[in-house]
């Protein structure tokens, strides 16, 4: 049923360069063709700009851009209004913490957050430590970076208006407790905000049965185009919620006294013409692994990452961090290498792996260094590149890191 | 002088002269001396993080040091760049650095003013690098710049 060697068919990248092993999924993933093939047909069949169908091709490109939103809903167990869209999660984050500054956060109050996080959730949060006076607090995270409830419980109490977090960690591949945790944010007055750019496209994600109100994911970290985002958000909470960005398209009329009437939410966070084509790239994506079936992709992957876990850990010289995680990247020191020199000692044998410090804090204080090498997985990698990875992690060393200068 | 240079083309003895400058880099050691201008190189990549210190005085370059967490590359071509610019005038530490990112730019340079710097001459071929080849390099131009600058005051 789920196929690898077909599926891997579907992949130009996989097909065109069988040398690579592409073990940087953490940062951005291959594109199946029927993605480029929407792209494609959008500036080969049907180029316009969207919101204004007066003619057929232009309803065409309004039908597959909105047609995007239904898709992704289904994909999150959402509503189709409570879809937007924009470049990527940073513009969601940023979009959310904007949005609450104006809602409902005021000085003194507090947004926890984790040991953990990506910078893209924390900087905007920073931002308005300085503007408006909040707080940011972090609720401890254990040795594989997984937040426990008794912990999120210690850190609750009056001031806390936003819990803030990623549902997998980038760096660990901690998967977060997010439905239990919604549910002591929302005991206690507060929202929940999770950050789903390592999580979505890789997990089943249903934000009614978590209860979160707002999550933010980059398309391109799902097999979809680069520069597009979602922002999802319970509706009323859009509805409330102001946009970053003001302009064509999102406001409904406005007036020479400066009076604006905005239109309803998803549309009023769209201002600008948007990544059209992005936007219908990222709904093939989305009904690609959807057709794959979301259950499958995250046994495979599960199991995947459980067969090189158990491998990595047999190597004598590498300091491995994260092995009890069950998804998310393999995250590794080769002992003495400074990683970025592994990293480039592994990319001589067309091994595609991200080196350094990975934006999060969590890093330093709990691991011990500063510095990892991460390799993540997608559901169309195999065992067999595992082995060919694993093989060439026994090399390194620094006498091979600087050979291949030479 | 022929052996020198013979010396300098092997690859195995440059490799050898990266790893020991990386294992045991030269003049690693920063010092609280307000007669030192230092240079925190952080914001190029968020690997790399040394300082760099030189005394300039007179014109001359008396001491370079440096510091901080880098990978082989960026720290073996600090080390070797401390040795091979301390004690040199300002003007032919310019030039040798001029020299230097010639070579890592792919182009003409003389092999025989960069020593031991040579070592560094295929990095070019790993664009990525190329930041790492000269970080403390360009700390030390920045330096040389900054005393330049002061003396017209």
């Amino acid at each position: 049923m789920f196929d690898v060697n077909e599926i891997r068919k579907d992949f130009p990248m996989i097909v065109n360069r069988p040398d690579l092993i592409y073990f940087d999924n953490g940062a951005t993933t291959y594109k199946p063709q029927s993605v480029i093939d929407a792209i494609v047909g959008f500036y080969t069949g049907y180029t316009s700009n969207v919101e204004r169908g007066d003619y057929e091709t232009a309803a065409k490109a309004d039908k597959a851009y909105d047609g995007t939103r239904k898709i992704i809903a289904k994909l999150i167990h959402a509503e189709p209004e409570e879809i937007a869209f924009n470049a990527n999660i940073t513009a969601s984050l940023n979009q959310i913490a904007y949005g609450l500054s104006r809602m409902i956060l005021k000085e003194g109050d507090v947004v926890l957050t984790t040991e953990a996080e990506h910078a893209s959730n924390l900087l905007p949060w920073f931002r308005l430590q300085k503007d408006i006076g909040i707080k940011v607090e972090y609720i401890p995270v254990d040795r594989q970076g997984v937040c426990h409830i008794e912990d999120v419980k210690k850190a609750m109490h009056d001031k806390v208006k936003v819990v803030a977090m990623a549902h997998v960690t980038n760096v660990l591949g901690s998967v977060q407790p997010i439905k239990e945790i919604a549910a002591i944010a929302h005991e206690n007055g507060a929202f929940m905000v999770v950050d789903g750019a390592q999580s979505v496209g890789h997990r089943i994600i249903d934000v009614k049965d978590m209860n979160i109100d707002f999550l933010g994911f980059s398309s391109h970290k799902m097999c979809g185009p680069d520069g597009v985002g979602v922002l999802y958000g319970k509706y009323k909470l859009l509805q409330q919620m102001e946009p970053v960005f003001m302009g064509g398209g999102m406001n409904a009329r406005f007036y020479p006294d400066g009076n604006i009437i905005l239109k309803d939410a998803p549309i009023k966070f769209e201002a600008g013409t948007p990544n059209i084509e992005g936007v219908i790239g990222l709904g093939a994506a989305a009904e690609y692994l959807m057709h794959l079936g979301m259950e499958n992709i995250m046994a495979y992957e599960k199991d995947l990452r459980a067969y090189f876990a158990e491998k990595m850990l047999h190597l004598d010289n590498i300091d491995f961090y994260n092995p009890d995680n069950e998804t998310g990247p393999i995250t590794f020191n080769a002992k003495g290498v400074f990683a970025q020199d592994a990293a480039g000692f592994l990319g001589s044998r067309n091994i595609c792996v991200r080196s350094g410090n990975h934006c999060a804090k969590i890093l330093h204080d709990i691991i011990g260094t500063d510095q990892t090498i991460r390799a993540s997985l997608y559901f169309y990698n195999t065992k067999e590149e595992v082995d060919r990875f694993v093989e060439a992690a026994k090399e390194i060393s620094i006498e091979n890191a600087i050979g291949i200068f030479f | 002088m022929s052996s020198t240079s013979e010396l300098l083309n092997n690859p195995e003895i440059l490799r050898e002269l990266i790893m020991d400058h990386y294992q045991y880099p030269h003049n690693h050691k920063l010092v609280e001396d307000d007669s030192y201008q230092s240079v925190h190189m952080a914001s190029d990549s968020c690997i790399d993080d040394i300082t760099v210190q030189s005394r300039i005085k007179d014109g001359k370059i008396e001491d370079i040091r440096f510091d901080g967490v880098a990978c082989t590359i960026s720290t073996a071509s600090t080390s070797m760049m401390s040795d091979l610019l301390k004690g040199k005038s300002v003007d032919e530490a310019s030039s040798i650095i001029n020299q230097y990112f010639n070579m890592i730019d792919a182009k003409e340079y003389d092999p025989d003013v960069l020593e031991e710097a040579v070592a560094f001459k295929n990095v070019y071929k790993q664009a990525n690098r190329i930041k790492c080849a000269t970080i403390g390099w360009k700390a030390m131009q920045q330096m040389i710049s900054e005393s330049e600058g002061s003396d017209e005051h």
